[in-house]
């Protein structure tokens, strides 16, 4: 890796700025007219916007979320969902898109069934989701791989280019989860295992600039 | 009248001390101290559910350090387990460490900190409160500043730094008095020990001994931090 595609480091409690010209941006605290860390992580700059884009940490759920649980229990109402982090998913049965049968829940989705979700409330009972909406659902097959939750950006890529890319180059279907979870679906299993070790080196270099070139490189080496 | 310490160190000389970042894949995050014969490894586990379910606080997540002395870290072996000064060590080095880190945003949770002395030559509490200080923030806890800490001292009536164990065993005059200090990279104080006698002078001389100490420190916590990334 050369000096200029290398960002830095920054930890907590380190001052990123000073003065008024910079405003403190996530991950970050203003005090005392200086803008402190407050996570370890990646420094950018953009705007006069100081912000730390994290390196470590749990995965923390938001609203509008694509995530990839497994079902660990069915109630009276709904299907509760583990979706990795200490609360619990919840998707209530009027967030089915089709006719289910009260007495026969384990007809749409039974114990330990794989379901891509998406979270549209958070609130203090827990987290509701609703398999409403294009590839939501059950996983009928398919690989499913864990990496790190903050390097999810990184697979996706700006608006989506870089798992267009993978998703174009591997022939394969891809769901990525922002719980770190992704679905991987192809009609070989070759095609599923490249796309696997496409996204795990984009894990792994996740913190150089210009990764898509390097990953159209990773694909024309893989392809001779 | 100096006292002649038994590694040639001056008064105010620590011990050689070296930091890694990163040394167990599993946890969340992890980091290695070492201070002369002394190593400890800490590791971060969470934020994750609080068990048992009635200690949960539904305002802010809570932090739970737990601090074991390896049976083969001393030289005549520890008897393994939780015992007083274990417990003790935990609280203390909970409170040490609270003020820095900010738990806010996960309610009804809890951050594990395991601190493991692996091998043990005095100050082993201020081992653990670094390395614990890097590991948390290795596992990308919120935080606003990084705690370093040091065992300061007084031999007989001398301040010295970095009391080791034969030290603490100092015959003369008034024998040895450790006094653990921890702060923050800005030089606030988050916790203070002292068991001994010292007058009000000679503590304010090691508070200030102690900062400049802990700044060496911080300044060793920092670029294991910051290299943590560059060997992968």
């Amino acid at each position: 890796m050369t000096e200029e595609n290398k960002r830095q480091i920054v930890i907590p409690g380190e001052v990123l700025a000073e003065g008024d010209e910079s405003l403190p941006g996530e991950g970050t605290e203003k005090k005392d007219g200086k803008i402190t860390a407050l996570r370890f992580g990646l420094l950018e700059e953009r705007n006069n916007l100081v912000k730390v884009i994290p390196l470590a940490g749990v995965y923390q759920p938001r609203v509008k979320n694509i995530v990839i649980g497994t079902v660990s229990m069915l109630t009276g109402n709904g299907w509760v969902i583990d979706i990795g982090v200490s609360d619990n998913g919840f998707i209530p049965l009027s967030e089915v898109p089709r006719y289910v049968n009260k007495n026969a829940l384990e007809e749409v989705l039974d114990i330990g069934d794989t379901v891509v979700g998406e979270i549209f409330s958070i609130n203090k009972r827990g987290i509701d989701m609703t398999i409403k909406g294009r590839g939501l659902g059950r996983v009928d097959g398919g690989l499913i791989i864990e990496v790190n939750p903050n390097k999810v950006p990184r697979v996706i890529g700006k608006e989506g280019s870089m798992i267009k890319l993978i998703k174009d180059n591997a022939n394969c279907n891809i769901s990525v989860g922002q719980n770190g979870k992704i679905l991987i679906n192809g009609d070989k299993t070759e095609d599923e295992l490249l796309a696997r070790k496409a996204i795990l080196f984009v894990v792994e270099k996740s913190f150089m600039s210009g990764l898509t070139d390097e990953v159209e490189k990773f694909f024309a080496e893989e392809k001779n | 009248m100096t006292i002649k310490r038994k590694d040639n160190r001056k008064a105010d000389e620590m011990r050689p001390f070296t930091a890694k970042v990163g040394v167990i894949p599993n946890a969340q995050g992890s980091a290695m101290w070492q201070q002369g014969g002394t190593i400890v490894i800490a590791a971060v586990y969470g934020p994750k559910e609080m068990h048992p379910r009635n200690q949960r606080n539904p305002k802010t997540g809570q932090l739970r350090c737990n601090y074991t002395l390896g049976s083969f870290s001393v030289e005549e072996r520890a008897r393994p387990g939780r015992n007083r000064r274990a417990m003790e060590l935990d609280k203390i080095i909970e409170w040490a460490l609270n003020p820095v880190v900010d738990l806010s945003e996960f309610p009804n949770q809890v951050v594990d900190v395991h601190i493991h002395i692996v091998q043990a030559d005095a100050g082993t509490r201020c081992a653990g409160i670094n390395a614990a200080a890097m590991a948390l923030a290795h596992a990308g806890i919120p935080m606003n500043d990084i705690v370093s800490s040091v065992a300061a001292g007084k031999l007989d009536t001398e301040l010295v730094l970095d009391i080791d164990k034969d030290e603490e065993h100092y015959p003369d005059g008034e024998g040895s008095t450790d006094i653990p200090i921890t702060m923050t990279s800005s030089g606030k104080i988050t916790h203070i020990q002292l068991d001994g006698k010292i007058s009000a002078e000679q503590l304010k001389e090691v508070v200030l001994m102690a900062k400049k100490a802990n700044k060496q420190i911080y300044e060793v916590q920092k670029k294991a931090l910051k290299d943590c990334l560059e060997n992968k």
